[in-house]
């Protein structure tokens, strides 16, 4: 059965309501320079007739047009995905079904930094439960946007970071293996204005390489060893 | 033409057919909830698994894996009844227990195949799943709690009716049907998708309520809104007709019907001409059929009457009422009431000769003068596959939205004479090329013209012939082959004067010229007709009678009475008869087999089920020159016809399908 919090989420991701001030406000959406040639980039990438393929990435341009110009992550307003249609010329429900069927479209306004918790198993094993503790020390509620604007949390299931949980993906980045603490200071930096170091904070590691050491395949560290004698 | 074992049973499936496929052909019954014969193949209802070997030792979808050669099909192993039961069990999950106040009950897919193939009782405690309904328009109620997710709906929309206006929004157990901001579905199939959905998620709204299908009685009948001939089901329960379904014709309507084709029944029992009226200072007061008849005989047509046939007539009363006029004397005959004069001499000249079958193999169409949505919006379902396998489509005529990539070249009509270069050599060099005259182009003198393209372009080769004409009437082809026409058309009639003018549910006909006649109204509704008739003879509607009708492609049906006329009225051969005795001339038959044979005797294809042949096209005359800004005759594709202008629903449709008019706010 689904927890009460994801039946929450979930509603929270129908689309924004349509209504005069939507319209008013996007109605008139358009693509920036910049982003109107890398749309044309984007749509040659697919063969001649199949120009719908690009709407993920085009979803995706436009989310982040509409971020640059409120300040935040993102998000997808329906004369957006209207005018995404028109430029693919494809019909709007098509667009609405990609865009409500992946989590990574925003269907309702977000705040700078859209913090997605990871609650899957392997990260509630390794503290995810503290690390949703200390977002909510600072004022963040699942599926809200703070006051000051800067802050959206959701918690998120797997995210692909087994190995160096608990995660949490803000914006375009990963931070993973956290502790309450080293969470706070990467929010802090973010709050800052700073950009913090993506990836693993554990200190002494690079990337998703096993904590302590490797604990097979030692000889490979050095050289590139052949065990095939030993088998 | 792989060979396969199906239960032991060895056979040979047509190349590129899916394991699916294969069983139906060994006859086994496969149970299907996504899987549709006319829709792309979703495979994503899982009931119907089988055993397949080789392959994974799992069950297999069947609906999407092609048979190849050497398969062994197992549909009843207990792995496969396993599977099917789970299947159920979890579709079931979330459907809800409401059969007793569903629609559906009683003709859904899901209550059957549940019993057929599924578990006896649940082992489910949770909560179920709800899901609000959505808005689709007046003509298409949602409970989408039972909707059980197999898509046919979005692929109809999609791939048949080319509106895409339904889809599927968010994912796995969120998943809901939609249209985009629950707008109304706007197209003219769109009930369809009724009849598609497997469970009562979408059910009719008019009917909503009114009936189980096991009270109705079930007549077959051929639809009469427009000049396809759709093959309907008329459901009836005692003297009211609830709805009318289609029937399974691949050559004529496939599975399909348009939304007026569905919901005018409805206006069967509202407006209904149910006695005698007879107009008295002005004003119309009921009367006996007694004396409308001696005051039709007082007014001594001799050979000074005319007949004039409806839309909706069928070939048993205008032959009767032809006879009756011959009878007296006179050959004032004529069913083109809008006043068309386009050479009738030659019936292949006038036919959809194709068929709408062939229709979609053609690779290059030019079509003149004709709104095909609106006048045979399933014609325009053959287009659309026509185009999507790579015909193309040239229009001449006001713009109106295809479903498909097609150029509209101008709207004059004088384009037949000068046609722009691409175009010619797009026709003239296409291997299955087709020329579609519309009935509003015939008006503008497009007939030889086309015919002389048809010369030049060899539209009639070995094993195709191009040449088609587009009615919309459904009596036309009927009244052409019973010469039930004037080489001048209405503006002939209106000059000979007649003093008895006999209208047969002619509503689109303009009264004006016939001021000084005594207007006999037969027909079945109190529309345009009736409104400037002196006498009102009531007559049966088209469910209301057994008659014999002739598509546009000259495909002869026939259609049976499914419930009795309403009051006083009668069958239309039976008036006609009737009025024979009172003018003192005999018509030669005294019952509807009679009637029937000597219809035949004259025209003998009428009495064929099948397509009619009338021979080879004409010469074309090439000094006839068409000229004239085409402008369509249907205004509005809910009113038009005085049953659909009668019904409710129709005018609901029209008000917030066409006219934008807000929705009311329902009030559940």
């Amino acid at each position: 059965m689904l927890s009460s919090g994801v039946c929450s989420l979930m509603a929270e991701r129908a689309p924004a309501p349509d209504s005069p001030e939507l319209r008013e406000r996007w109605g008139n959406f358009a693509w920036t320079p910049e982003n109107a040639e890398q749309a044309k980039k984007v749509v040659a990438r697919y063969p001649e007739g199949r120009q719908k393929s690009a709407v993920m990435p085009l979803l995706d341009l436009a989310q982040r047009q509409v971020g640059a110009e409120t300040d935040t992550q993102g998000w997808l307003p329906l004369p957006v995905m209207e005018y995404i249609a028109g430029y693919l010329d494809m019909p709007i429900i098509r667009v609405l079904e990609v865009a409500t069927f992946y989590t990574m479209y925003n269907l309702a306004p977000v705040g700078k930094f859209h913090v997605q918790v990871c609650g899957t198993t392997p990260c509630m094993l390794r503290g995810s439960d503290d690390i949703l503790d200390a977002c909510y020390k600072r004022g963040m509620k699942q599926g809200h946007t703070t006051e000051d604007g800067l802050w959206t949390l959701t918690e998120v299931e797997c995210m692909g970071n087994c190995a160096t949980a608990p995660m949490v993906q803000i914006n375009d980045d990963n931070y993973e293996d956290l502790t309450p603490e080293r969470l706070d200071k990467v929010l802090d930096a973010l709050a800052a204005g700073e950009i913090p170091k993506a990836g693993t904070q554990e200190p002494g590691r690079h990337t998703s390489e096993p904590s302590g050491g490797p604990t097979t395949l030692k000889d490979m560290v050095a050289e590139n060893h052949d065990y095939r004698g030993e088998w | 033409m792989p060979k396969v074992t199906v239960d032991g049973q060895e056979l040979e499936v047509p190349d590129g057919a899916t394991v699916l496929q294969a069983c139906e052909l060994a006859g086994k019954e496969i149970p299907r909830f996504c899987y549709h014969e006319r829709l792309s193949i979703a495979g994503n209802c899982r009931m119907c698994l089988v055993e397949v070997k080789p392959g994974p030792p799992k069950p297999q979808a069947s609906c999407a894996l092609p048979a190849t050669e050497g398969q062994e099909i197992r549909t009843d192993t207990p792995m496969v009844k396993k599977a099917r039961e789970g299947v159920m069990e979890f579709l079931l999950i979330n459907h809800p227990l409401d059969c007793p106040i569903c629609d559906q009950g009683g003709e859904c897919d899901l209550q059957d195949q549940s019993l057929a193939y599924g578990r006896g009782a649940s082992r489910y405690h949770e909560n179920k799943r709800a899901v609000t309904s959505k808005n689709m328009g007046p003509l298409i109620k949602t409970i989408m709690t039972r909707c059980i997710h197999c898509t046919r709906c979005v692929r109809f929309s999609e791939e048949v009716a080319g509106v895409d206006e339904i889809g599927a929004l968010y994912r796995g157990e969120n998943l809901q049907i939609t249209t985009y901001l629950e707008q109304a579905a706007k197209h003219e199939l769109s009930a369809n998708v009724i009849d598609l959905c497997p469970v009562g998620a979408l059910t009719s709204r008019p009917y909503a309520y009114e009936a189980r299908p096991w009270e109705l009685k079930k007549t077959l009948s051929i639809d009469i809104s427009d000049a396809m001939g759709a093959n309907i089901r008329v459901d009836s329960r005692g003297r009211e007709v609830l709805r009318a379904l289609p029937r399974i014709n691949d050559d004529v309507n496939e599975e399909w019907i348009s939304d007026k084709a569905r919901y005018q029944v409805e206006g069967l029992t509202r407006r209904r001409l149910d006695k005698v009226w007879i107009r008295k200072a002005g004003k119309l007061q009921p009367a006996s059929w007694n004396e409308a008849f001696e005051l039709i005989a007082a007014a001594k047509p001799g050979k000074d009457i005319a007949a004039i046939a409806g839309d909706l007539v069928d070939c048993e009363t205008m032959f009767a009422a032809k006879k009756l006029v011959n009878a007296l004397g006179s050959d004032l005959v004529e069913s083109r009431q809008t006043g068309m004069t386009y050479d009738v001499s030659n019936l292949a000249a006038v036919n959809f000769n194709t068929s709408f079958a062939e229709i979609e193999n053609a690779d290059a169409i030019l079509i003149v003068g004709s709104h095909i949505r609106w006048e045979a919006a399933l014609l325009n379902v053959r287009l659309r596959k026509a185009a999507k396998r790579g015909a193309q489509i040239f229009l001449i005529g006001p713009e109106w939205e295809t479903t498909y990539p097609a150029e509209f070249l101008g709207e004059n009509v004088s384009l037949l004479h000068d046609l722009p270069a691409h175009v010619a050599k797009a026709m003239s060099g296409a291997e299955r090329p087709a020329v579609i005259v519309g009935g509003a182009a015939l008006a503008k003198g497009a007939l030889h013209p086309a015919l002389a393209l048809a010369e030049e372009w060899k539209l009639v080769r070995e094993g195709w012939n191009g040449f088609n004409v587009l009615h919309f009437s459904a009596a036309r082809m009927g009244s052409l082959m019973l010469g039930f026409a004037q080489k001048g058309g209405m503006a002939d009639l209106a000059a000979a004067k007649p003093k008895v003018v006999l209208s047969l549910g002619a509503d689109e006909m303009d009264y004006e010229p016939f001021a000084d006649a005594l207007k006999v109204y037969i027909g079945h509704h109190g529309d345009k007709g009736a409104h400037a008739a002196e006498i009102i003879l009531p007559a049966s509607a088209f469910t209301e009678k057994a008659g014999t009708y002739v598509n546009t492609e000259g495909r002869v049906q026939f259609a049976d009475k499914a419930v009795f006329a309403p009051g006083d009225a009668r069958e239309d051969w039976t008036i006609l008869r009737a009025l024979a005795d009172a003018l003192g001339v005999s018509v030669g038959f005294d019952s509807f087999d009679q009637l029937r044979a000597a219809m035949i005797a004259e025209v003998p294809a009428l009495g064929v089920e099948g397509l009619a042949d009338y021979g080879a096209l004409p010469a074309a005359d090439s000094s006839v020159k068409a000229d004239g800004a085409i402008s369509y005759p249907i205004k509005d594709f809910y009113m038009t016809n005085p049953i659909a202008r009668a019904s409710a629903v129709m005018q609901q449709c029209s008000a917030e399908l066409l006219h934008g008019e807000a929705l009311p706010e329902a009030a559940e």
